[in-house]
């Protein structure tokens, strides 16, 4: 198959939306984490609890929706330890993400085991279903490929729109960003850092397990051990490509959906003379390198990993 | 009432603070325990046994501790210079990797060169690795911790590619796995019929190499003031990339000589599941041990109890040995808030 060829069919770009889905909910809760000043490498641990708590919740026979609620307030949870240990506590945010990463994926897995303890294989549930948005779908190519999707990936196209909106349109954001920029000038403007930073971190960390649940309720219909395979890494690798900005974040995203579908293509195309492993390598090769290419002009928030401490300067 | 700043730290404190958090931490524990309706007390009694209960219980803990004193040193040696590894895992995998390509009879050199060979190139791959991700840092500012990350990824696809592909044993059985070690390249057993091998000692002899090298060298030094502020460090004159790039090197190193024990000196061959974690698991074990290099080796054994301990438990009344990453992980976050007892004091006034 020729490579442009490839690239103009509604199917890609369908595949690379649906690829870029959880990566869009996972970048934008980083990004609202770190844009509040603190780094949450609690990212890959709080997507895998929030993959098995929302179908879990399912499998149990909550509805879909409800299942989607029950992840985001298991990632809700995490996030407010994670915001108890860094912010108040002011204690190393890469260790306590790593420790909140592991903790949280070994609740997941032990969770799971207690409730299923011999399954042959991981029972089904009756994910979301795609369908089709009116007037929007009909759309020449791009109706198809965006616009019949399942639910959580409209979403995810919502959150981008309500996050950028809420960053830089409303007092909440702009006091967001401050906190995270300059924390002491925002406590002298009377907002308490504490309370916005451990939101901030709560919120992020919600939407990251919405993230991992779109795996477990749309993109699959059960629950896999290590099905995360370093999405959540990817994700903070993107929030520094699209510079902690939510639009460049849906971009990035849609990129990377584009590229792991691409060598998805490839590997069918090429299928025998190269191993498979490459093709499997390239989505995360492709981080590095977008990291690479973008870290020269980050702009870090400038009071991100640095603890706050009131009445301190 | 107000917080200080500790000056120095007590002895008795600084052995307290991970006891405490360790005895939290299996406080903690209980609770899935009790959901999963079993005696805490019986489970910890039978974790205990199945760690220390018995000859052979107690070599399989010291075997499961030797990767783990490795990749704990190459987390404490990085941490401790705010070099953030988290590719411990994928540095062992090179490790392994590379021993098993060299000492699978591709060369035939009696032991006494063999075995040096397979531990300084095995520990050279690590290093090598660790570079990657440590350039990037120094010289174009890309952060460490996702690329130290992705790479493990990477690592273990291409560990599959090559036990799949050039490296894969013809006489495996069509099992993805590399052929067998010769008896050349074999580290030596230490204890007779059991799986403890000489990698302890040469783990532990790292562990106070490391120590000497920070209490007692310019090196360590160096590294230490990098860690505290790298830009109080520049200011005294320090080269700081240079420290940085040393002690990148010495952590990958470290972690590779992970994965030559656990292939010629454990295991005998090199599977994509020679390693549950050790990388992640180190660490863990480098912060009860707050970083220090020798009670590293403390850490990795309390960390290669539990899971020694917890398989047998998991065997024996059928919870989930899941339990062991459970009480691990709420180790390393306790031992974060027993931190605090050593960093600051209250002062009533």
């Amino acid at each position: 198959m020729d490579v442009i060829e490839i690239l103009l069919t509604v199917s890609f770009w369908a595949a690379a939306t649906r690829i870029a889905t959880p990566l869009i909910f996972g970048t934008l809760g980083e990004l609202i984490c770190e844009r509040a000043g603190v780094l949450n490498l609690g990212i890959e641990g709080i997507m895998t609890a929030g993959a098995m708590a929302g179908w879990m919740a399912v499998y149990q026979g909550a509805d879909l929706w409800s299942g989607v609620l029950f992840a985001a307030a298991v990632g809700m949870i995490f996030g407010l330890i994670h915001g108890i240990f860094t912010v108040p506590l002011g204690l190393s945010q890469h260790v306590t993400g790593l420790g909140l990463t592991l903790l949280a994926t070994s609740l997941a897995y032990f969770t799971y085991r207690m409730i299923l303890p011999d399954v042959p294989s991981p029972p089904r549930i009756e994910p979301f279903q795609p369908f089709a948005i009116p007037l929007l779908s009909e759309i020449p190519f791009i109706g198809p490929a965006l616009f019949k999707q399942t639910a959580l990936t409209y979403l995810a196209f919502v959150s981008v729109v309500v996050v950028s909106l809420v960053l830089y349109k409303t007092p909440l954001g702009l006091a967001l960003r401050a906190v995270g920029e300059n924390p002491a000038a925002a406590e002298a403007q009377g907002i308490d850092v504490y309370v916005m930073r451990i939101g901030a971190v709560m919120v992020g960390s919600g939407f990251m397990a919405i993230g991992g649940a779109f795996l477990t309720m749309s993109a699959f219909n059960a629950f896999f051990f290590e099905m995360i395979a370093g999405r959540g890494w990817i994700c903070i690798a993107l929030v520094v490509f699209a510079s902690w900005r939510p639009g460049k974040a849906l971009l990035g995203a849609v990129l990377f959906g584009a590229f792991d579908a691409f060598q998805v293509r490839l590997q069918q195309a090429l299928g025998g003379d190269v191993p498979y492993q490459i093709f499997l390598m390239l989505p995360y090769v492709f981080s590095i390198l977008a990291l690479i290419v973008m870290s020269r002009r980050a702009a870090y928030p400038k009071a991100l990993m640095v603890p706050y401490r009131k009445g301190e300067r | 009432m107000r917080l200080e700043t500790r000056t120095r730290v007590p002895l008795a404190l600084a052995i307290a603070a991970p006891a405490g958090a360790v005895v939290l931490a299996l406080l903690l524990a209980a609770i899935p325990l009790l959901w999963a309706e079993v005696s805490v007390v019986d489970a910890y009694v039978l974790i205990f046994k199945g760690a220390l209960g018995s000859r052979l219980a107690i070599t399989e803990t010291l075997s499961r501790a030797t990767p783990l004193i490795f990749t704990g040193l190459a987390a404490a040696v990085a941490f401790r210079a705010k070099l953030w590894n988290i590719g411990g895992e994928g540095q062992l995998y090179i490790g392994a990797l590379t021993a098993a390509a060299v000492g699978t009879g591709a060369i035939a050199l009696p032991s006494a060169v063999m075995i040096p060979m397979v531990l300084v190139l095995g520990a050279l791959a690590g290093a090598l690795l660790m570079l990657v991700p440590t350039l990037l840092k120094l010289r174009l500012g890309v952060d460490e911790v996702v690329t130290t990350l992705l790479l493990n990824f990477v690592v273990l696809l291409f560990v599959s590619m090559m036990i799949e592909g050039p490296m894969k044993d013809p006489m495996g059985m069509g099992w993805p796995q590399s052929a067998p070690i010769v008896d050349e390249a074999t580290l030596p057993k230490l204890i007779a019929r059991t799986r403890v091998h000489v990698g302890l000692i040469l783990a532990i002899l790292a562990g106070i190499a490391v120590w000497v090298m920070t209490q007692r060298t310019i090196w360590g030094f160096e590294a230490r003031a990098v860690g505290a502020s790298s830009a109080a460090a520049r200011f005294a004159g320090m080269p700081v990339p240079r420290v940085m790039l040393r002690v990148g090197l010495i952590s990958g190193a470290l972690a590779g000589l992970a994965g030559v024990g656990e292939v010629a000196g454990l295991k005998g061959y090199l599977t994509l599941d020679l390693s549950p974690g050790f990388g992640y698991s180190g660490i863990v074990v480098a912060m009860l041990a707050q970083l220090n290099a020798l009670p590293v080796i403390v850490a990795a054994l309390f960390v290669a109890v539990v899971f020694v301990g917890a398989d047998f438990m998991s065997r024996a009344i059928g919870v989930s040995n899941y339990l062991a990453n459970l009480v691990v992980a709420t180790s390393l976050l306790t031992m974060l808030l027993a931190s605090l007892a050593t960093r600051y004091r209250l002062r009533l006034r």
